[in-house]
């Protein structure tokens, strides 16, 4: 059953632009606390560059728009999150290839590679206090789902539900990578800007409204 | 000689680090300093670091020395994506910047192989800055 196609994913892409834009000044503040203070800049940065070059591929395969976005984030970010949510999108651009349609099953593995490449880049594991911390769940929560027995509304409520849980873990954790590490127990009380952008790319993804 | 490209989130350190080295090797080797982002602010800019690692390129290799986070990040990505020939003889010192840039230009300089310049700059982690470690 083909649950995704190429208006889907375009529309995804510019749920994700939008809530970015609408979330920077609060990304930006929650990593000012225990970062650098850029990351809703940057993110920012990066999904306006990412909606400018929606035009030129809206025709193209699956995978070739999620490398464009994976190639343009990690050219224009500016910070971490570039290299990570670019790296993400391309493995996730690369596992789909040349598909126009995708099933669950494609979705699931597209996930997984997204979660692979974050994974390769920045090393992170789960309780690093990272935005590995809000896809990994998501990842195995998808794993688990037989979708015969789902709804689709069904599958993205427990698709948000499950980042959100991934997201607010952050918030007791020290954290381990990343720039906040160096603040060592200090990090510990605040969210993770990376594993809350993860979050609200998710909700673009199932469209739903992010709550806090 | 193996080349040095210095990444920074600041255009000023990596200049700042390419100016220390040079005054160690002169005019002799490739150091390329690659710092800021896109617009000269506090960030990386990967598309700037990958031009820097092939003007840096000269057939015997780069060793590439970054500071932070997104650098590293960039830096790391950068390198896996390189074409398969070149991929071997580009690589990142796991070395502090300004210290690793130095011993890295000395070692270059002297004519030393790649993976003896990433070796030396390597050295530079240890250096000891007081007695009373």
């Amino acid at each position: 059953m083909m649950i995704c196609d190429q208006n889907m994913v375009i529309r995804v892409i510019e749920n994700m632009a939008d809530l970015i834009a609408e979330k920077k000044d609060f990304l930006t503040e929650l990593d000012s606390k225990i970062g650098d203070g850029d990351h809703g800049i940057n993110m920012n940065r990066g999904f306006v560059a990412v909606r400018s070059k929606l035009g030129g591929v809206r025709e193209r395969s699956i995978g070739s728009i999620l490398k464009t976005v994976g190639m343009t984030l990690v050219s224009t970010v500016g910070g971490a999150s570039g290299p990570l949510y670019g790296t993400a999108f391309m493995y996730a651009g690369n596992e789909v290839g040349e598909k126009n349609e995708l099933s669950f099953e494609d979705v699931v593995a597209l996930s997984e590679a997204a979660l692979a490449g974050i994974i390769k880049r920045g090393r992170a594991e789960v309780g690093d206090k990272t935005m590995v911390d809000t896809v990994y769940p998501v990842v195995e929560y998808l794993r688990s789902v037989k979708l015969q027995r789902t709804v689709l509304t069904n599958l993205a409520k427990g698709v948000t539900e499950t980042a959100r849980r991934g997201m607010h873990s952050t918030k007791a954790l020290m954290a381990r990578k990343g720039r906040a590490s160096f603040l060592k127990e200090r990090s510990i009380g605040h969210l993770d800007p990376g594993a809350v952008s993860s979050y609200f790319l998710t909700c673009a993804v199932t469209d739903e409204a992010p709550e806090l | 000689m193996v080349g040095v490209v210095i990444v920074s989130h600041s255009a000023k350190v990596a200049e700042g680090t390419k100016e220390i080295a040079e005054q160690m090797v002169g005019g002799e080797l490739q150091i390329i300093a690659c710092g800021g982002d896109q617009k000269g602010g506090i960030g990386t800019d990967p598309d700037r670091i990958r031009a820097a690692i092939s003007m840096a390129d000269q057939g015997e290799g780069v060793v590439v020395l970054a500071d932070l986070g997104s650098a590293v990040l960039s830096v790391g990505l950068i390198l896996d994506s390189l074409p398969a020939k070149q991929k071997q003889r580009v690589q990142m010192a796991d070395a502090p910047l300004v210290e690793g840039t130095v011993i890295a230009a000395v070692e270059s300089a002297l004519g030393k192989n790649l993976r003896q310049v990433l070796a030396g700059a390597r050295e530079a982690k240890f250096l000891e800055k007081t007695e009373d470690v």
